[in-house]
């Protein structure tokens, strides 16, 4: 039963788990170069999604302030002007924060989800130059199977 | 102006990398003036804010003007002040030794070089100054990608050396990456020092994810800095790249690491933690023990220069490792000590490297026969590495060993205390057997490549000025740092005694 919770209410980190020893297990075994760099790709996904994971709450939206939430009573300075009173009242700044209607649970971290933007940048610009090297890796050896140039260096001396 | 000095640190070599990328392509002659005044602003920089840092103590500086923790700052203590010019001071040397070294080795990409040099240069710095923990990833990941662009411009073993050094690099940048995931989770917070004091106010050190995102920041570093058994990457990277890239990398990049991993225990974690909660000493300084000897082991088996020079970074590694977790103040002083004294003289016999190859054409250690008589101003300044290297005074070498065994000794390490003795003996071993080579000549050899070049008329083939300088100049640091180490010292004495390390002892 414990196993069972344990599973359910964290079931996002036990996915970005096996996800990233996916990658990992790509990145030492294969032994074609590209489809190392294809398990590093995986890899840094599966960081990425932890990070996006962190981020979300049940029945959160996105942290976008709408104008009613602003000015929640948007008629209100009308309506009480119909009522007689003459003061035409402009809130404050501080008065708005005040009355701001924020509940912060009702909106997701978006902190986590900017910080993947830079990895998801830095996980691209990883992955084209390890395709470069690649590619000029095989312009020497003439192959990108791991075990076939090592093979070739090895006859070179 | 001065206000900014922390910012200009990187700010000067990431500009002219920028220039230089877009005035470069077309006037090759602009490079090497570019990158040297990039490097030397820097350097000044640096200048001004360790004298700043040592009259006013810590100094922060709020990017935009933003304050932690929603902007994001530098941070500049005693601690990285001392890195930082140590970074600065060995990227400009290597530089002017790139004069002629660069359009040698990378002909058809000098623009290219220099601006990947700059970019790398500028990532380190910022791993150093930075005080957010993110911001840390991403230069961490800048100076990666950079140092792979930079080794595979070399040889055919070089380009399959930075494809191994960028799948290693990546998996330990995403664990440091995660670590720093774990301490959102905890603590809500991205920079360093307001982590710190998350940690304490809410007395989240019993927590298992703090426990998670110490293991995983520790291993992804380790991976990083080359500690001994994960440190495949190295050699071959090291070895094969151009001699340019071994003579920047080779001493900053490990060393760089080794600041984060102690400012991590001690800034963000807090040695309570690191050091009495969970009380690893004993295991990590074994391991250490045992990198320590076998890196020292394997350099000796090799028979080219950059291989022995490789593994030699890789047990100096042990020597940081081991001397931070000793849990001492005179272990961390030696270890903080020894990240100077070592980039320089890394710096030092690499430049001596890469002086012996293009001059020729070589490799291995029986290419030095009789450099004494033939090159006596570059072998001056490669003992004084070397001797470095070995710990004989007055060099700085002696001095970090001196204070990292004295804490050896005084937490208990015996182990510790003679690894490091072994691999000075170790060192002694390999450089004499170069000194005797270069002094007497292996054998009598005839029809050597390098006896048809540009021998001059009295005999001596001196490299030229814009390499045997920055040797020189380096060497000099080296005796400098030594003679002047209680200054020196006294900067680090400050920054480690705020913290409380090594106070229980039960």
């Amino acid at each position: 039963m414990e196993l069972l919770e344990a599973l359910s209410t964290k079931f996002n980190y036990w996915i970005y788990i096996i996800i990233m020893m996916i990658g990992l297990y790509a990145m030492i075994s294969k032994n074609n170069l590209v489809k190392k760099l294809i398990g590093m790709s995986i890899f840094q996904t599966a960081i990425i999604l932890f990070y996006v994971s962190i981020g979300v709450k049940e029945g959160a939206t996105i942290p976008i302030l709408y104008h009613d939430q602003v000015h929640p009573s948007h008629g209100y300075s009308h309506h009480k002007a119909d009522t007689g009173h003459i003061e035409d009242h402009h809130p404050s700044h501080e008065e708005i924060v005040a009355n701001l209607l924020i509940e912060p649970d009702d909106f997701g971290n978006p902190l986590p989800h900017v910080l993947m933007l830079t990895a998801i940048v830095v996980g691209v610009a990883t992955l084209g130059v390890g395709l470069a090297l690649t590619q000029k890796i095989y312009r020497d050896f003439g192959s990108i199977e791991e075990s076939e140039i090592l093979e070739s260096i090895k006859s070179a001396k | 102006m001065i206000d900014q000095s922390p910012a200009l640190i990187l700010l000067a070599p990431f500009l002219l990398a920028i220039l230089l990328a877009l005035l470069g392509i077309k006037r090759e002659w602009l490079c090497f003036p570019l990158v040297i005044a990039g490097l030397a602003i820097s350097v000044a920089a640096s200048v001004v804010t360790l004298l700043r840092v040592i009259d006013e103590g810590t100094i922060q500086y709020f990017f935009g003007g933003w304050e932690p923790p929603f902007g994001i700052n530098l941070r500049v203590d005693g601690l990285n002040a001392l890195v930082a010019l140590a970074v600065s001071t060995v990227s400009l040397l290597t530089a002017i030794y790139s004069k002629r070294a660069v359009p040698a080795e990378t002909s058809d990409k000098v623009s290219q070089f220099y601006t990947l040099y700059l970019l790398s240069v500028t990532g380190l710095l910022g791993i150093v100054l930075t005080g957010d923990a993110f911001n840390l990833y991403v230069l961490i990941e800048i100076s990666a990608l950079t140092s792979y662009a930079l080794i595979g411009m070399g040889s055919r073993r070089a380009t399959l050396a930075a494809y191994k050094y960028l799948i290693m690099g990546t998996i330990g940048a995403s664990f440091y990456l995660l670590g720093v995931g774990y301490l959102y989770i905890k603590t809500g917070s991205l920079n360093m020092y307001d982590i710190q004091e998350q940690i304490v106010a809410n007395n989240l050190h019993g927590s298992p994810s703090i426990f998670v995102a110490f293991v995983v920041i520790i291993v992804g570093v380790w991976i990083k800095m080359a500690f001994f058994p994960l440190h495949s990457w190295l050699p071959n990277s090291y070895a094969y790249g151009p001699s340019t890239t071994s003579a920047l990398l080779g001493p900053l990049v490990t060393k760089v690491m080794i600041y984060v991993m102690i400012r991590m225990i001690l800034t963000v974690f807090g040695p309570e933690f690191a050091f009495d909660q969970l009380d690893w000493s004993n295991i990590i300084v074994w391991m250490s023990v045992i990198a320590i000897l076998a890196a020292s082991i394997s350099a000796l088996a090799q028979a080219s220069l950059q291989k022995i020079l490789a593994f030699l970074i890789i047990a100096e590694v042990g020597y940081m490792v081991g001397g931070v977790w000793l849990a001492d103040k005179m272990g961390m002083i030696g270890s903080i000590y020894h990240i100077i004294a070592d980039a320089f003289m890394t710096l030092c016999v690499f430049l001596f490297a890469g002086i012996i190859f293009t001059k020729t054409g070589r490799h291995d250690i029986s290419a030095m026969e009789g450099l004494f008589t033939k090159m006596p101003l570059t072998m001056v300044g490669f003992l004084v590495g070397a001797f470095s290297l070995i710990g004989i005074p007055p060099t700085a070498g002696f001095f970090s060993k001196w204070y990292l065994i004295q804490g050896g000794i005084s937490s208990g390490h015996y182990e510790y205390v003679a690894a490091l003795l072994i691999s000075s003996l170790i060192n002694a071993v390999i450089f004499f057997r170069i000194i005797e080579i270069a002094y007497f000549g292996s054998k009598p050899a005839e029809g050597h490549g390098y006896h048809h070049n540009e021998e001059q008329k009295d005999g001596t083939m001196e490299a030229s000025f814009s390499m045997l300088f920055p040797l020189l100049i380096t060497a000099a640091v080296l005796l400098g740092i030594g003679l002047y180490n209680q200054e020196v010292v006294e900067i680090i004495t400050n920054f480690v005694s705020q913290f409380n390390i090594g106070a229980i002892i039960l």
